[in-house]
C-alpha cells in the first residue's frame, strides 16, 4: 500500500477537498474539509450544522406537550426511542408513576427501535464500502417493522407516538403474532447478512483495524452506545441503570474489542440479536392494563367525565388552556438510545414552558473523535468509517 | 451518593458555593477559577473517578447578578454515579477556563455553548461558532434574543463573475 519501496518518493503538494455536505456518503448533511497527501488523509476538520433547527430555542416557548413532536426529528432513524427519552425526562420531574402496561410498551418500541435504527447504519455503511445487497436484505423486515409503526401511530416516521405520563394510544390488537413474524424475518436477515459480511475478504480488509479508536480515548471522547462498546468497555444503560423492567429481561451486553468498524458493525448485529431477544420476553410479560397516568395534573379525563361532570370539564380545561405544568426544578435523565446516552437536562421554572432544554445527543460526542479516527487512512476509508459511526443529523445538529 | 459532594466540600472548603440534590441529581456549584481543578480532582480521586463528560451546557438567567451559568454533567464508570457541576459568570465577563485539557469530549460542548450564549472558554484551542454561521451576529439561546428574528444569511461570492 506505502510506496516505502520505490528508491524516491515524488514530492507532493497536499491538497486540500471538500467532502460533502453535498455527497451521497456524507448523508447529505456532514462536510469534512480533508488534507490530503496524495491519497492519504493528513488533517480533517468536520464542520457541522447544517440541518440546525433551534430545537433548544423553539422549545423554550412551546409548552411540554407540543415538544413531542419535535423530539420526532432528532433521531429520525428511530424517532420512537426519542419520544421515550423525552416524557421519561418530563416525569421525572414530578416523579411521576406511569402505568406498568405503558412502561413495558415504551420498553418494546425502544427495543424495536434499535432494530430498526442498526439496521439502517448497517446497511448504508455497507453500501458506502460497495455492498449493495446487504441493504436489501436488511431494509425489507425493517419496512415491515415500520409497517407496524405505521399501525401503532399513523406515521412512519413523524410517530409522536409517547405523551407525558402515557402513550397515545395501544397497541394494534394483532400486534404480538404480526411482531413474531416480524422477528422471524429480522433473524433471518441477520443470519443472511452476517454471513455474507463475516468473513468476507474484501469487507475484512476494507474495516478491520480502519478507524480504530482505544478505550481511554473513547472514554475521553463521550463515546457511549455501540460505538463504546466495541471498544470493549461494558457500559450500557439498560444494565447499570436500569429503567422501567429492563432488570426483568434476560439478555447479554455485546462487547468487541480493537474498537475498529469491524467491531462497530457486528457489535450492532449482536445488539439487534438481543433486542430481538428482549422484543420476545417483553411481548410475553405485557401485563394488559390502562396506557394513561391517572394523575391529574397531566392526563386528560375521560370523555364521560368531561360532559358529565364539573370536576371533568375543569381538568379539562385547564390541562387545555393551561398546559401540564411540572414542578419546578431541573433534572437530567439519559436513556439508552440506538447510538448510546440520550440525555435530556430540562430545566422548569414551575411554568407551562421549559425554562431551558438540552438534548445530550450520542452523535455530537462521537462524531468529535472523527479527524481523529481518520488521520493516516486514505479517502476511500473516512466514508467506511462514518457510516460505522452512524451520524445522524438530525441529532447532531438539533 | 453524598460521597462526591462531602469530598469536593472537604477538599475545595468556601469554593463550593452552593450544594444539593433535587431530585436525586447531586448538583455543586463551584467558583469559576476552581473549575479546572475541581474537575481534575473529580475525575483523579480514587474512589470518585468521574472520567465521562457526559454533556456541557449553558443557561441564560437574565434575572441574576451572573447571568450565565455553564453545567457540567459527569459520570464515573467505575463507580456508576453521576454529578452536576455548574459555574456562574456575569454578563460582563462571561469567561470560563475550558476543561479541554481534561476531557476530549470538552471541545465541541464548549464551542456550543460559545454559539449559543457567548460564553467564552479561557483556553480553548478552537473557540468559534459551530451550529450557526460564522457571520451570525448576536447569541441565540440568550434570553433577549427574540425567537421570531431570522439572520441575514450571507451569500457567498459568485465562483464566476458576469
Amino acid at each position: 500500500m506505502t510506496t516505502q519501496d520505490t528508491a524516491k518518493p515524488l514530492d507532493t503538494e497536499h491538497m486540500i477537498v471538500n467532502l460533502g455536505p453535498s455527497h451521497p456518503a456524507m448523508h447529505g448533511t456532514l462536510r469534512v474539509v480533508l488534507e490530503l497527501d496524495g491519497e492519504t488523509i493528513v488533517n480533517a476538520i468536520p464542520e457541522i450544522g447544517y440541518l440546525h433547527r433551534c430545537f433548544e430555542k423553539e422549545s423554550e416557548v412551546k409548552n411540554y406537550t407540543q415538544i413531542i413532536p419535535y423530539t420526532d426529528r432528532l433521531n429520525y432513524l428511530s424517532p420512537l426511542m426519542n419520544n421515550v427519552g423525552y416524557c421519561m425526562a418530563v416525569e421525572k420531574m414530578w416523579p411521576l408513576e406511569i402505568p406498568e402496561r405503558v412502561q413495558w410498551i415504551r420498553m418494546l418500541i425502544c427495543e424495536l427501535s434499535r432494530i430498526m435504527d442498526h439496521m439502517v447504519c448497517i446497511g448504508t455503511n455497507v453500501v458506502d464500502i460497495g455492498g449493495l445487497t446487504n441493504f436489501w436484505y436488511l431494509f425489507n423486515p425493517r419496512e415491515k417493522l415500520i409497517d407496524w409503526v405505521e399501525a401503532l401511530c399513523g406515521a412512519r416516521l413523524t410517530t409522536t407516538y409517547t405523551r407525558i405520563g402515557g402513550l397515545m394510544k395501544d397497541m394494534p390488537p394483532n400486534t404480538k403474532s404480526f411482531l413474531k413474524e416480524c422477528l422471524r424475518e429480522t433473524l433471518k436477515a441477520i443470519k443472511d447478512t452476517t454471513g455474507l459480511l463475516q468473513k468476507n475478504r474484501i469487507f475484512m480488509d476494507r474495516t478491520q483495524g480502519v478507524g480504530a479508536i482505544s478505550a481511554e480515548d473513547a472514554i475521553s471522547y463521550g463515546f457511549t452506545g455501540p460505538c463504546l462498546r466495541a471498544c470493549g468497555v461494558d457500559y450500557d444503560i439498560r444494565k447499570a441503570h436500569p429503567y422501567y423492567f429492563y432488570n426483568e429481561l434476560d439478555w447479554d451486553v455485546p462487547l468487541g474489542r480493537y474498537g475498529d468498524s469491524y467491531d462497530r458493525i457486528f457489535v450492532r448485529f449482536e445488539e439487534m440479536i438481543q433486542s430481538c431477544r428482549m422484543t420476545e420476553q417483553i411481548l410475553e410479560k405485557m401485563p394488559e392494563g390502562p396506557i394513561m397516568t391517572d394523575h391529574r395534573d397531566v392526563a386528560l379525563p375521560a370523555k364521560h367525565e368531561v360532559y358529565g361532570s364539573i370536576e371533568g370539564i375543569i381538568q379539562q380545561f385547564k390541562i387545555i388552556m393551561h398546559g401540564i405544568k411540572p414542578p419546578a426544578g431541573e433534572i437530567y435523565s439519559y436513556t439508552e438510545a440506538a447510538n448510546g446516552e440520550l440525555g435530556f437536562y430540562i430545566v422548569s421554572d414551575g411554568s407551562d414552558k421549559p425554562y431551558r432544554i438540552k438534548v445530550r445527543p450520542p452523535c455530537f460526542a462521537i462524531y468529535q473523535a472523527y479527524p481523529d479516527l481518520m488521520k493516516g487512512e486514505l479517502i476511500a476509508d473516512a466514508v467506511a468509517i462514518l457510516g460505522g459511526l452512524n451520524v445522524v443529523a438530525g441529532e447532531l445538529d438539533r | 451518593m453524598q460521597l462526591a459532594l462531602n469530598r469536593l466540600k472537604e477538599t475545595f472548603g468556601d469554593s463550593i458555593l452552593e450544594t444539593h440534590s433535587c431530585l436525586g441529581n447531586e448538583t455543586a456549584v463551584v467558583e469559576k477559577e476552581k473549575i479546572v481543578e475541581v474537575i481534575r480532582f473529580l475525575r483523579d480521586t480514587q474512589g470518585l473517578e468521574f472520567n465521562f463528560m457526559m454533556d456541557l451546557a449553558g443557561a441564560d438567567y437574565p434575572e441574576r447578578s451572573e447571568r450565565f451559568e455553564v453545567i457540567y454533567h459527569l459520570y464515573s464508570l467505575s463507580t456508576k454515579k453521576r454529578v452536576r457541576i455548574k459555574v456562574r459568570v456575569p454578563e460582563a465577563n462571561p469567561v470560563v477556563p475550558s476543561i479541554t485539557s481534561l476531557y476530549k469530549a470538552a471541545n465541541w460542548f464548549e464551542r456550543e455553548a460559545f454559539d449559543m450564549y457567548g460564553i467564552r472558554f479561557d483556553g480553548h484551542p478552537n473557540l468559534k461558532r459551530i451550529l450557526t454561521f460564522d457571520e451570525f451576529e448576536g447569541y441565540p439561546l440568550r434570553k433577549d434574543y427574540p425567537v421570531n428574528k431570522r439572520p441575514k444569511i450571507p451569500t457567498p461570492d459568485p465562483l464566476i463573475k458576469v
